[in-house]
């Protein structure tokens, strides 16, 4: 029996071109643009100056605050500028930008990391590494990893669960990652186990991807605490508490958070990422990105070092196709539609998806017809036909009753609404108005 | 790339291939079976009666939106063709022309324009635009024609009253179950249709085909019609088992009348029925004893039309009340 969670859920046409495209490194880009906004929380603080020469992996912005992240050079070479520029948010960011040093051998320096299984750091140092080296959720969150780790005393989690669902359409920077890495991400996964001081941790891997729950399952049999659970393909399968409730059955509460069911969730990436820090000293630097589309050349995988900006990706796969009309920076379902090629990528891209004509415009808004097929897609049993209502009648006091905050955004209502109505746009517009109330209330 | 502007919109990307016009037009789809049925037990006279009613619907459909609303013309969206069908479904295949004019207006202009249109109607237009006609016209309403297949063995009788009528009627009058049962058809004839009653109604068979292919096709749920059935079938089954001379049988009632097509048909309009799951359940039970209260206790032979406005009435109530589980709310202790 494959695991899913109770309620809700949609299941878009999969699409994914990539599944079987090795990950190739990306030529070296002559100008990366590092934003210091990557991830969820403080923006870091930069330690650079214009003209500075940086060395791979040397920290060029660091960590602003607890929820903040340390900020390394992917490159080696010279700051040529801080401006701002138009990063994934469509809005202009703080950015460092440098420019390689195309004599510097260290950017092409083949390293090769021999699997490496003995863990040599205690917990606590774990953790600190974590900090020190910028890792962050790679599932596309971009929470700060360490701060994940730092259970207060007195806790109670008890198990941690590994993210391989990878539910978006389109994407497969996960999947190919657990195809090619997997002795990697399960000593990733020990790393984790032992910070967090669990026994049990558990891979959660939808079932369209049959290959890698073969392979986990293969590697963690003779392994005491890693299990594998196959997922029912349903999306949002891949939403951390969609997630929990499928594997542990466990619902975190409203307003929760995973750890107050005793769970940690982590992404494949994370893990893999995490992984280099502690055995290799590799702080994160570089990520798995699908470039993917039905119109492109050849849609692929790649390592992409943080800060390439994607017109260097796309012209790796062939160029823009001539009916391009929109260029998401994600999944289908959840990412972000940018306004040209020169934003960077970010250290919670996990894919570039090129959309052409037929598919990039919405079709005109019609009636509700009060189907109710929202309420029966919303994975949080919210109703969203309500919420939207709500938002916009200004009524934002009972958009607030009507639990509009637990929202995860996942799209299913906006997918399968057959009058096409806008309501993921203004259950967001309705959250952000209801947040602002509440912080001013208190 | 392409001289077009790139087009920048919040997620998500990809949405399903379900329009609103394709949900009506599959339930369009789903009702040719009885409308076949129809033609060969009543003849032209239910293609006229059809006929007429989907081109009025669809006339004060355009005439309101783009004289009266003022608004952007949506004929083509299926929904008054629908209401056409199902009013036309409703009402006898000889009743004239004009009633069935008169009942499309009450429909379209009555119960679903002066709401705001498609989307803002609380009750069934179709089921508005019968009732008006069977409260206005009683007379005209509850004379049926006879089965034309059955013409050459019933020469005298070019009307006659559907199976609960001649039911309820007899029963009134001090007769028992069994003595009735020479003067209704048998029960495969009432199950393949080949009996009196309004135009859509009759063939159970039809009718429950159409419904397979929309649950089939998710343009409804199966809970709201299967409910109503259900609900019907313990209630007279309470009875029935009480005393089976005065009560006639689960399967006659889930057979006869309208119950079919109300069921599959008209108490799973999306416009008319809750949001949520839990609502359709409540919808439906109400939906199944309501009729069964009609029928059995009520002066008229069948209830399924009430039973269904009735429930419309509730349905804002129910939406307000019978909402989806909040995900994270009310938890049960967790092992952990």
């Amino acid at each position: 029996m494959l695991k899913t969670f109770p309620k809700g859920g949609i299941h878009p046409a999969e699409n994914k071109l990539t599944s079987t495209k090795r990950i190739q490194k990306l030529p070296i880009p002559k100008v990366v643009y590092v934003p210091i906004a990557q991830h969820i929380g403080i923006p870091s603080e930069i330690t650079v100056a214009r003209k500075d020469k940086v060395k791979i992996g040397q920290i060029i912005a660091k960590s602003g605050g607890f929820v903040s992240s340390n900020i390394h050079s992917p490159v080696a070479g010279t700051v040529t500028k801080l401006d701002k520029i138009i990063d994934t948010s469509s809005y202009k960011k703080q950015c460092i930008v440098i420019r390689t040093d195309i004599k510097d051998p260290s950017n092409f320096e083949e390293i090769i990391y021999p699997l490496k299984k003995e863990i040599e750091l205690t917990p606590k140092e774990i953790v600190q590494r974590i900090t020190d080296y910028g890792i962050v959720g790679l599932g596309g969150a971009t929470f700060p990893s360490h701060v994940k780790l730092q259970v207060k005393e007195g806790n109670n989690i008890n198990c941690l669960l590994i993210n391989g669902v990878e539910c978006e359409p389109y994407l497969t920077a996960d999947h190919r990652l657990m195809l090619e890495r997997p002795e990697e991400i399960i000593v990733g996964i020990y790393i984790l186990m032992s910070a967090l001081n669990v026994n049990k941790a558990i891979i959660g891997i939808e079932n369209n991807k049959k290959d890698a729950i073969d392979i986990f399952k293969g590697l963690t049999k003779n392994e005491e605490g890693i299990q594998v659970a196959a997922l029912k393909v349903k999306y949002p399968q891949g939403s951390e508490k969609q997630l929990i409730r499928s594997i542990l059955k466990r619902e975190v509460p409203k307003n929760g958070l995973p750890h107050d069911v005793g769970v940690i969730v982590h992404n494949v990436g994370t893990v893999f990422a995490v992984y280099q820090a502690i055995q290799y000293n590799k702080p994160l630097i570089e990520r798995v990105v699908t470039v993917t589309g039905k119109e492109l050349k050849r849609p692929s995988n790649f390592w992409v070092k943080i800060g390439t900006p994607i017109h260097d990706l796309i012209d790796e796969v062939g160029g823009l196709p001539e009916r391009t009309r929109k260029i998401v920076n994600g999944g289908p379902m959840m990412g972000k539609a940018m306004k040209n090629t020169d934003v960077p990528i970010t250290k919670g891209t996990s894919g570039i998806l090129v959309i052409s004509e037929d598919e990039a415009s919405r079709q005109r808004s019609e009636n509700c017809i009060r189907c109710g097929d929202c309420v029966f897609v919303c994975p949080m049993g919210l109703e969203p036909y309500l919420l939207m209502k709500l938002t916009e009648k200004g009524l934002y006091e009972r958009a607030l009753n009507e639990d509009i905050l637990t929202c995860i955004e996942c799209g299913s209502c906006s997918y399968i609404c057959p009058s096409h109505r806008p309501l993921l746009d203004y259950i967001r517009f309705g959250k952000s108005i209801v947040k602002k109330l509440e912080t001013s209330k208190n | 790339m392409s001289t077009q502007p790139i087009i920048i919109s919040a997620s998500p990307h990809v949405h399903s291939d379900r329009t609103s016009k394709k949900l009506m037009y599959d339930v369009v789809i789903a009702l040719i079976p009885a409308l076949l049925v129809s033609l060969y037990v009543f003849g032209i006279g239910a293609l006229m009666v059809t006929a007429v009613a989907v081109i009025s619907c669809l006339s004060f459909e355009y005439l309101i939106q783009k004289y009266v609303l003022k608004t952007a013309v949506t004929i083509n969206d299926g929904s008054a063709l629908l209401t056409g069908i199902l009013l036309a479904f409703n009402v006898p295949s000889n009743l004239p022309v004009w009633m069935i004019i008169v009942g499309s207006l009450v429909a379209i202009g009555v119960a679903k324009s002066s709401f705001g249109g498609l989307g803002f109607n609380i009750f069934n237009p179709a089921l508005v635009g019968r009732v008006f006609l069977l409260v206005s016209f009683p007379v005209q309403m509850t004379t049926w024609p006879s089965p034309v297949v059955n013409q050459t063995t019933m020469a005298d009788a070019v009307t006659g009253a559907t199976p609960l009528g001649v039911i309820k009627e007899g029963l009134m009058q001090g007769e028992t179950i069994t003595g009735l049962s020479t003067q209704i058809p048998s029960t495969i004839d009432m199950f393949l249709g080949i009996t009196g009653g309004s135009i859509g109604e009759m063939s159970a068979l039809a009718l429950i085909l159409g419904g397979i292919y929309l649950i089939s096709k998710k343009v409804i749920t199966w809970q709201i019609p299967i409910i109503v059935l259900t609900t019907m079938v313990i209630l007279t089954g309470i009875f029935w088992s009480i005393d089976s001379e005065q009560y006639a049988n689960p399967l006659f009632h889930i057979i006869t009348g309208g119950a079919m097509l109300g069921a599959f048909f008209m108490a799973t309009d999306p416009v008319t029925s809750p949001m949520s799951k839990k609502g359709m359940v409540i919808f439906a039970i109400g939906i199944g004893l309501i009729t069964v209260v009609i029928r059995l206790f009520g002066a008229y032979p069948e209830g399924v039309s009430f039973a269904i406005l009735i429930m419309n009435a509730f349905v804002p109530l129910i939406n307000t009340y019978f909402k989806p589980k909040r995900f994270g709310s009310k938890i049960k202790s967790q092992i952990l």
